[in-house]
């Protein structure tokens, strides 16, 4: 155990006491939350869970979610590879300036955009289906997998390349087998930050649904009726949100530690 | 050396056409409301320049302008060296290592909302944890329904807490893409830790670090679904962000061409800051 090592371990806590206390207040009552202090829940309930897992409004809100998250991260970086490709390995006419308005897309005030977005999906008939906040989270995510992943093949060597199409690989060929391999690490850090940030992200996703593919954020609302804030209610969901984050997270750690250090970046 | 093809326009098509329909229309959307007044009814008159004007010479606007400012000058000063010193003491290998990296993505994968709600109720004198802590164990006088620098400090802390690890995570990347020559070749010389960390690891780190302050930069000048949630922008004005602000005369009181007109202004601010720290930031790699 060095002495340094006692940073880590106190920022992890620091991040963990939050968490611990949204996990906790779930398996309380509303009740017993409003009665006062507990550092443990004193009657141990798991109604919460059992209410949203039963109830319907509540579980195809999470469906709803995973499906257009998926779906996002699936076209953001496969439409990205190529465009990755072109902007390491070519130069062509406007090439930075197109980089860098790439960029700036994620700096419009969603806050504000929401509402022409809203009247833009009407207008294409797509309002209220999961390709709709598949779609508009992909102005935000694309900018971010272009970026990533062209810093990732900027770390192999152009001979590869090379080496390949004097084998006589057609490209097609050549970026399946070959080059989509070498730069594996890096596909699953793009599809990490993709997945990450079409998750959180709710102000699009809740203004461009209405039922039929209600993400869980927009159902959570729910949760204050005229009978007062269901605070126990409110943490089982929240809590729940944590969990498809924390498995993909599991399943790229190894991208995510070792896969950086492979790219340039 | 990268090649001149210009056929690698076509690589580049799906992303344009994707991000363009995306970025385009209703940016168009915007600009269109922002040089019209509507009474209602999708009827609408021209009022050229008028709400520019309005917006840029309201008190309200430079208020939120200014919170906003403060609000991402702290957030990036203490969340980037904060992230650095953290990579920097983290294990290199070992079983510690993706523990720690996967505690630490934690946070950045919950939904806004929910970290505005857990906050929220995280900091409530009475029955949160942190607010009984801090009310009743230390006897802090902290409630940041009522008090405004409470409230800062609570909303700070906030992004502290959801944030950093971005950058720990993006600087660790740098750090652990080093080679171990360099650093022996540093012990051989005699380097003290801080002329390491000055010029080996901090250059290595510059690009990494590049994609953190502008992504912080960004996104902390956009935030809204956090601070919305915790505070509701108050006490008072107090935590009434740019977005904030905006949201509310958009929506609230449904005056369409301000807010078109006030996002305009604050998309050019949010594009002329980041166009500064890209070009500062990068300037060194294009000669």
């Amino acid at each position: 155990m060095q002495k340094r090592s006692i940073v880590p371990i106190v920022y992890i806590l620091f991040l963990m006491l939050p968490i611990y206390w949204l996990v906790a207040m779930s398996f309380k009552t509303t009740n017993e939350i409003l009665a006062g202090f507990s550092l443990f829940p004193q009657t141990f309930t798991l109604e919460n869970y059992k209410t949203i897992f039963t109830d319907p409004s509540w579980y195809w809100g999470y469906i709803n979610s995973i499906i257009y998250v998926s779906l996002n991260t699936v076209i953001s970086v496969a439409v990205a590879l190529p465009a990755a490709y072109a902007f390491s390995r070519y130069r062509f006419l406007g090439d930075k300036q197109l980089f860098f308005w790439l960029l700036t897309n994620r700096m419009a005030p969603a806050a504000v955009f929401a509402l022409p977005f809203f009247q833009l999906y009407s207008a294409v008939g797509l309002f209220d289906t999961h390709l709709a906040v598949a779609l508009a989270h992909c102005l935000f995510n694309i900018p971010l997998a272009v970026w990533i992943l062209e810093g990732f093949m900027g770390g192999v060597p152009k001979e590869l390349d090379e080496t390949a199409f004097v084998d006589g690989y057609s490209f097609p060929r050549f970026f399946a087998t070959i080059f989509i391999p070498a730069i594996k690490a890096g596909v699953g850090v793009a599809a990490f930050f993709c997945f990450m940030f079409s998750w959180v992200e709710l102000l699009l996703a809740k203004t461009l649904t209405a039922v039929a593919a209600k993400p869980i954020a927009a159902t959570m609302t729910k949760t204050a009726s005229s009978a007062g804030y269901e605070l126990g209610l409110l943490a089982a969901a929240g809590t729940l949100t944590i969990i498809p984050g924390a498995i993909v997270i599991y399943f790229v750690r190894n991208y995510i530690a070792k896969g950086f250090a492979m790219g340039r970046v | 050396m990268k090649t001149e093809n210009q056929k690698a326009w076509f690589f580049v098509l799906p992303v344009l056409l994707l991000v363009a329909f995306n970025a385009l229309i209703p940016m168009m959307t915007v600009v269109n409301y922002s040089f019209q007044e509507t009474f209602g009814d999708n009827v609408f008159f021209w009022q050229g320049v008028d709400w520019f004007e309005q917006i840029l010479r309201s008190d309200r606007f430079h208020a939120a302008l200014g919170r906003q400012f403060m609000f991402t000058a702290l957030i990036l000063v203490i969340e980037v060296p904060l992230g650095i010193a953290i990579a920097l003491s983290m294990p290199r290998k070992g079983f510690w290592v993706p523990v720690c990296l996967v505690l630490m993505a934690l946070p950045m994968l919950i939904p806004w909302n929910v970290v505005g709600a857990m906050w929220n109720i995280f900091t409530l004198p009475d029955i949160g944890l942190l607010g009984y802590f801090l009310n009743h164990v230390l006897g802090i006088n902290y409630d940041m329904t009522q008090d405004p620098l409470a409230a800062w400090v609570t909303i700070i802390t906030m992004d502290v807490w959801h944030w950093t690890s971005l950058v720990v995570l993006l600087s660790y990347a740098g750090l652990v893409s080093i080679p171990d020559a360099y650093y022996q070749a540093a012990k051989i010389d005699g380097a003290s830790n801080w002329s390491v960390f000055r010029f080996i690891q901090l250059p290595k780190m510059k690009t990494v670090l590049t994609i953190a302050i502008l992504l912080r930069f960004m996104d902390s000048f956009n935030i809204y679904t956090e601070p919305f949630v915790l505070t509701g922008g108050g006490p008072g004005n107090s935590t009434t962000l740019l977005s904030i602000d905006l949201v509310k005369i958009a929506l609230g009181q449904f005056d369409l061409g301000p807010a078109a007109a006030m996002s305009l202004i604050y998309f050019a601010i949010t594009l002329l800051v980041s166009w500064l720290f890209y070009t500062l930031m990068t300037k060194d790699d294009l000669n």
